[in-house]
């Protein structure tokens, strides 16, 4: 009875057996029903001497003697069928054990550490309490940012958008999942908190003005909350003009901005061959570095061609091939053999207004499109960053405020074969020496270079069912197995589970509510009406 | 008050055999009775009752053939009733010193010409609060069990959740034992 009182939250069983690197066996009580019991929920396990905090990761069933499996008790009768659960056959659970809290007053104030041991013979298993989880993930303010609530629970997780943005990020899933509403989350988080700036490569025109959840219902996006911080670029005029959509600025690209390494990047979207690839170089020399492009595709007919590979030393094929492949970039509008103004500075200088830029591509939904604007720009955009910041470092000024490059379809940027090369893959290596990191999108990490996906920091995965998927996100976390069979089990809807460095433990979370005007509101959005009243009182304020 | 039903004749640490005042009167199978011996309570739970002839040697005979009713054979021949006897046995199943009530043997047997009592439904709730004394059953017969079960719940106001309890509490004592467990439980159900 006296126990009752002291625990309020439900005794699920006891420790049988189990391993610090396996994870503990749980036998469940007899009044605990596998039924309600869910993977990824957090339970806590009293040892002798510390508290050990963990996650289910496996449910189980199973019966006291072999016999009882071929010849069942009758459980048609509700008595019998209730007295044998739990006894003859029971529920068991998998816990991995992640954090302990000690007994001290010493380790208290410590606060959780990671497992070291498992918790001794028989030590009793709670569901953990709201109490429990807001001491592992930390109170949030009133105005602090948080992603959700850990599963069936009110406990609000935040991720520190400070630490978020130290390291690069991932946001996994497969398509329908949420990925697109995390990440705008996430972005809604670090605008917030002012924790830096961002770049958004948007690609299918999602995180400026407005998006559409998988209902087709219309959500606001980071312009109409943050109108004042965050601005639109426009690759596509028409296209935001027809969707409304008040754009800060065109960007236009001219082809002297386009270097060799641009194409090289884009060898498998646009199918070059290695040599045509090469004989970018030997372009760029011919030409000069800023006309190449356009001087090529001036090349006109077969026999100037001929005359030019003669000249390059090229064979011909090869020249005329790339200069077939060369001609789809006409198609993409944005390109112009001079653009009248300079994109890259204007993103430059709205960043350093702490402006955040969302670079919506309009039409230019194909790849080609995007991977050569966001390679370029932020090839251009971080080495002025790392100039910049090498000179903060030598002059002893003011560092430029740390950026987050949100990139979608992140495995055609990052894949083995150009991770190397790309400058997203020198971002994700080099991570934050120089203030830049990215937020990758993708839903299929598979298609990461490893190297790249270690160095992100934290992961936040929605539902994935590729086991090659799975295995990729899940590499060098420890307890793979068990987060495997979390992650695996996911709801396609509203689910995450998220681990690494913003999150002390890994959880599974149910993403807050968004696309209401109440979610609105908490996330501080003003409607005009409230901030003309807010402004008048003020006003008035200034005269008393 | 319970009512005092019977008078020890033959005592053991692990039971003992009564014989009932009234003839044909016994505690009902899988009943809680109780004795005294000095300070202690000693519980028993009714393992067995028979009414049989006073003299081993002498067996009953029948004598109804010209009556029409059973009771008229006993008004006929009066000395019947002295010279038959009920007698029950009990199982001791746990005992109380003081307040403490524990569900394991006394450390000695009950006396001879103790009075044995019915225990009355609260001593029966109380009593079967725990149920430690099932292991003592456990090693006799199947009927006992679920006779002392439905006895003990009726003591209960949630006699299904008492069941259940008692139930669970067997299926671990029975381990692989299902069959037993199956005929139990189906003696107790309903």
């Amino acid at each position: 009875m006296m126990e009752e009182t002291l625990h309020k939250e439900q005794r699920l069983g006891m420790v049988v057996s189990g391993s610090l690197t396996k994870g503990v066996e749980v036998k469940l009580d007899s009044d605990a029903s596998v039924e309600d019991i869910a993977v990824g929920r957090y339970v806590t396990i009293e040892g002798e001497k510390r508290r050990f905090f963990g996650m289910i990761t496996d449910v189980a069933l199973d019966a006291m003697d072999p016999r009882l499996m071929i010849n069942p008790p009758e459980v048609s009768d509700p008595f019998i069928a209730e007295v044998v659960a739990g006894t003859s056959t029971f529920g068991r659970i998998h816990v991995l054990p992640m954090l302990t809290l000690g007994g001290d007053a010493l380790s208290l104030l410590e606060g959780p550490q990671r497992v070291k041991t498992v918790p001794s013979h028989f030590s009793v298993v709670r569901e953990a309490s709201e109490q429990d989880v807001g001491w592992v993930f930390g109170q949030v303010e009133e105005r602090q940012f948080w992603i959700g609530t850990p599963l069936d629970m009110e406990t609000r997780v935040r991720l520190n958008p400070e630490e978020l943005v130290k390291r690069c990020n991932g946001v996994f899933g497969k398509t329908g999942t949420g990925k697109t509403f995390l990440a705008r989350l996430l972005l809604i988080g670090i605008i917030q908190e002012n924790a830096a700036v961002n770049l958004v490569f948007d690609m299918h025109s999602e995180y400026g003005w407005e998006g559409t959840s998988e209902e087709g219902r219309k959500v606001k996006s980071l312009k109409q909350l943050f109108p004042s911080k965050v601005a639109v670029f426009a690759l596509d005029e028409e296209s935001a003009r027809r969707r409304r959509v008040s754009t800060d600025f065109v960007v236009e690209i001219g082809y002297d901005e386009i270097e060799p390494e641009d194409i090289e990047m884009l060898r498998e979207t646009l199918n070059l061959t290695e040599a045509s690839a090469q004989a970018t170089y030997r372009l760029a020399r011919h030409f000069g570095e800023g006309d190449w492009l356009e001087g090529f595709l001036s090349v006109e007919g077969r026999e100037q061609i001929n005359e030019l590979a003669k000249g390059l030393g090229e064979h011909e094929a090869t020249l005329a091939a790339l200069r077939r492949r060369l001609d789809s970039l006409r198609r993409l509008r944005f390109l112009v053999p001079h653009a009248r103004d300079n994109a890259i500075k204007r993103i430059l200088e709205y960043l350093d207004r702490g402006i955040n830029v969302v670079l919506e591509f309009g039409r230019y939904t194909d790849i080609t499109a995007y991977m050569l604007v966001a390679n370029l720009l932020t090839r251009r955009i971080h080495a002025q960053y790392r100039e910049r910041m090498e000179r903060a470092m030598g002059e002893d000024i003011a560092k430029p405020k740390p950026l987050v490059i949100t990139i979608e379809e992140a495995h055609k940027f990052l894949n083995p074969d150009i991770a190397r090369q790309t400058i997203f893959g020198t971002i994700a290596r080099e991570m934050r020496k120089y203030h830049v990191t990215l937020l990758v999108i993708d839903q299929r990490p598979s298609g990461i270079d490893g190297e790249v996906m270690s160095q992100i920091g934290t992961k936040i995965t929605c539902l994935l069912d590729d086991e090659r998927d799975i295995e990729s996100v899940l590499t060098g976390v420890s307890g793979k197995g068990e987060l495997k069979e979390v992650l695996s089990k996911l709801d396609t809807r509203q689910q995450a589970l998220i681990f690494g460095h913003a999150v002390p433990i890994p959880v599974v979370v149910r993403t807050r509510e968004y696309g209401s005007p109440q979610s609105y509101k908490e996330l501080g959005f003003r409607e005009a009406i409230e901030l003309k009243k807010k402004a008048e009182e003020e006003t008035e304020d200034l005269w008393r | 008050m319970s009512s005092k039903i019977g008078e020890i004749i033959e005592a053991s640490t692990s039971g003992f055999v009564a014989q009932c005042y009234e003839l044909h009167q016994p505690p009902p199978l899988g009943s809680l009775v109780k004795t005294r011996e000095g300070e202690r309570e000693i519980y028993g739970v009714v393992s067995d009752a028979a009414t049989r002839s006073i003299e081993p040697g002498r067996r009953p005979i029948a004598r109804g053939g010209e009556e029409a009713e059973e009771e008229d054979v006993y008004r006929a021949h009066p000395q019947l009733a002295k010279l038959l006897r009920t007698e029950f046995s009990a199982l001791v199943v746990g005992h109380r010193e003081g307040e403490r009530l524990h569900q394991y043997l006394p450390p000695r047997p009950a006396k001879v010409h103790s009075f044995v009592h019915l225990c009355d439904g609260e001593e029966v709730a109380r009593f079967s609060q725990a149920l430690d004394f099932l292991s003592i059953l456990v090693a006799q017969g199947d009927e006992l069990i679920a006779a002392c079960l439905r006895h003990l719940a009726q003591a209960h106001e949630d006699r299904h959740r008492f069941l259940v309890k008692a139930g669970k509490e067997l299926a671990l004592l029975l381990g692989g034992e299902t069959s037993r467990l199956n005929t139990i439980l189906r003696r107790i159900r309903g």
